[in-house]
């Protein structure tokens, strides 16, 4: 049963209702250490669902998701201690200036102070660092919130439309920072519309799970 | 999976109960109201303005019997995920305003003869009027939302914390009370009532308890049916599966 | 514990950035004050009778007029989100933030109390008990806000709604506040006063911040 330890994180028949809507209905998903999984599918599928679903954000209505085959049901503070989440919304401050924000993220998720020299380093932040985030623009917070997920330094990462207000050469950044990530053993998760290249990464169409459409 | 199991067994009881409550209600009405305004003695003092009571103290009980039942129906939808105890405590809570505004009015219009004013700050009064206020807010917060669902879990939350403040604000107010101590004390009912008053009380009283069951029947109908036409715009609940195999095929009969 | 102080940390930090909030609030409080001289006249005597009453319901609409920055600006921008993702338990963090907020917004409040109790002509007597008072009150006050603050997270309307839920939670606060200081002034005993504050308050630390991390989990998902 080697395959069975080589799986990091597993869902299995996952069940997502919102509202009174079944976004999703039987999602099965596993993913080993250095894996990748790209969501796809139509708009309202349930990519960004299936993603707070798996940070723990939602409660599925069924399902069960397990990290190295135990349930994170059983201890959600330790699950979240794993995964660093990436949403539509930067969470960035207009009043904190980048380099505050990143320090707060990195004492608050546990990280070590000095992550975030390299994050500023890696998202090309360093002009950026003492400028208050009401200055920023929209592709220059994302930045911000990506360099959220270096300081964090958590083994999963779970990222909805992360290239969005993106320009060309920070998606290529992104791209490395997904690809040294899983070197070192990462797991990756993320949804787009396309746009953000993850070599050899498994793709769900989350579409084909969705409720039977009321004729 | 039993957030849309059927609550089928429930509403056919609570069907069931309705024809019931209403006889009741009707039947004790003017039994109740011939003791209270005809058979029974005015007071010494306050002559016929006494008879308010038995709207009063009635009117009163449900109130609080509605705050108790919704903060039930609340815990219950928290704790075990029911549909039927946020259902419940979303039905109950304006009938209980409404009492609450009931025993609010008839004291007023009671303590303008007796006392010479309409409102005065005491004790049992002021904790009725923030008991009004809590089923306000209650009434506010679960329909404050533009999604109607997500506001099931605040409110059921809110009526939670309203049940544990409400021991300590009563005690507050009638702390307060104690240091501006009014001359009229109020004093309705208790042990000390003759029995020629205690009797249409509980006529007029089992009435309006039949009137409360009947209108908590037909508003938790009410609920339940806001909730069953969203699922079925929503799509959910035209698939079949076991549990629900019976909504859904009544569902496809009325489209 | 370095979760919990990041977070009031940077919660006092931003609040001091947007000093011209605190000082809005502030101004509400003073200016409202300045308003009843007018509403039931100069005469002095009056004024000292309503002094603590005064000075106490207006910090409680002040305080409850600073409640919508709890989390409101969080929530938009999504770091409530990361905050209920952190490993270490929401209800903590809720506490971390109902501290940074009555740092920020009580503490000058009680601060500019004893200028209020001036303008109504409080006796000289009262100042004490009603500051200790205030000092003992309002962190209740903003526990409790923040469990109407999180309550009322996406709702229409949810500075005004935060109001309605909040304001009958408050009356407690305020009886016992106000009666301390007219036991006092009337030399009645004012122990059982701080005693009950105290209870209240006692009672609000372990459940108000469990309620409104139960609220904003549920505001997130």
């Amino acid at each position: 049963m080697e395959t069975e330890t080589d799986i990091a994180l597993e869902a299995r028949a996952l069940t997502c209702l919102r509202g009174r809507r079944l976004v999703f209905e039987g999602v099965d998903l596993a993913l080993g250490a250095g894996g990748a999984l790209v969501l796809t599918g139509p708009n309202g599928a349930g990519k960004s669902s299936l993603l707070r679903v798996l940070a723990g954000l939602i409660e599925p209505l069924a399902g069960e998701i397990r990290w190295r085959g135990t349930p994170v049901a059983g201890d959600r503070e330790a699950y979240r201690a794993r995964l660093a989440f990436l949403g539509h919304l930067d969470a960035v401050k207009p009043a904190a200036t980048v380099r505050e924000s990143l320090r707060f993220w990195a004492d608050l998720s546990g990280g070590a102070a000095a992550r975030v020299a390299d994050a500023l380093a890696a998202l090309a932040l360093e002009p950026l660092a003492e400028v208050r985030g009401a200055e920023l623009s929209a592709g220059q917070k994302r930045r911000v919130a990506l360099a959220r997920l270096l300081v964090a330094d958590r083994p999963l990462w779970l990222l909805d439309e992360p290239v969005t207000g993106l320009d060309a050469a920070s998606v290529a950044r992104l791209e490395a920072m997904i690809a040294d990530h899983r070197a070192a053993g990462g797991l990756v998760i993320a949804s787009t519309h396309g746009g953000l290249a993850i070599p050899d990464a498994v793709g769900l169409d989350i579409g084909r799970f969705q409720a039977e459409e009321a004729a | 999976m039993h957030r849309f199991a059927n609550p089928g067994r429930f509403m056919r009881v609570a069907r069931r109960v309705r024809p019931w409550t209403l006889g009741a209600a009707l039947l004790l009405l003017p039994v109740g109201l011939y003791q209270a305004l005809i058979a029974s003695p005015p007071d010494y003092q306050q002559h016929d303005t006494v008879r308010i009571l038995y709207i009063h103290v009635p009117a009163a009980i449900l109130a609080q019997g509605a705050y108790v039942l919704m903060a039930l129906g609340s815990a219950a939808f928290l704790i075990w995920k029911h549909p039927l105890g946020d259902l419940s405590a979303r039905a109950v809570a304006p009938i209980g305003a409404v009492f609450c505004l009931i025993c609010l009015v008839t004291g007023a219009v009671w303590g303008k003869p007796t006392w010479g004013t309409y409102w005065v700050w005491d004790a049992r009064l002021t904790s009725m009027l923030i008991l009004l206020f809590l089923f306000i807010g209650y009434m506010a917060l679960a329909n404050a939302f533009d999604d109607p669902a997500r506001g099931d879990k605040p409110a059921a939350i809110l009526a939670i914390v309203g049940i544990v403040n409400i021991p300590v604000i009563k005690f507050s107010v009638y702390f307060f009370n104690t240091l501006h101590q009014q001359s009229t004390l109020f004093s309705a009912g208790g042990p000390a009532m003759p029995p020629e008053m205690l009797t249409p009380l509980a006529l007029l009283g089992g009435s309006f308890a039949a009137f409360f069951l009947w209108l908590f029947a037909v508003r938790l109908a009410g609920e339940f049916a806001k909730v069953r036409l969203r699922a079925i715009r929503g799509g959910l609940i035209r698939r079949e599966r076991p549990a629900e195999s019976r909504p859904s095929a009544s569902a496809r009969g009325t489209r | 514990m370095t979760a919990f102080l990041a977070l009031l940390k940077r919660d006092v930090l931003l609040a001091l950035r947007q000093s011209t909030d605190l000082g809005m609030i502030l101004g509400f409080f003073v200016i409202a004050a300045a308003l009843f001289p007018f509403g039931v006249g100069p005469n002095p005597e009056v004024l000292a009778r309503l002094a603590p009453g005064i000075t106490w319901v207006l910090a409680l609409l002040a305080v409850m007029l600073s409640l919508d920055r709890l989390f409101q600006g969080d929530y938009e921008d999504g770091t409530l989100e990361q905050l209920a993702l952190s490993p270490m338990p929401l209800s903590m963090l809720v506490l971390a933030k109902a501290l940074a907020h009555w740092l920020t917004a009580c503490v000058p409040l009680i601060a500019v109390a004893p200028l209020i109790a001036l303008m109504l002509n409080l006796p000289a007597a009262g100042y004490g008990v009603l500051i200790a008072g205030l000092a003992l009150g309002t962190p209740s006050l903003s526990l409790i806000g923040a469990v109407g603050a999180a309550l009322a997270l996406g709702a229409r309307k949810a500075g005004l709604l935060v109001a309605v839920l909040v304001l009958p939670l408050y009356i407690p606060v305020l009886v016992f506040g106000v009666t301390a200081v007219d036991a006092h002034l009337t030399q009645i005993a004012t122990g059982p006063h701080f005693l009950y504050l105290g209870a209240i308050l006692a009672a609000a630390i372990p459940l108000a911040p469990w309620a409104a991390a139960a609220a904003i989990r549920h505001s997130v998902s």
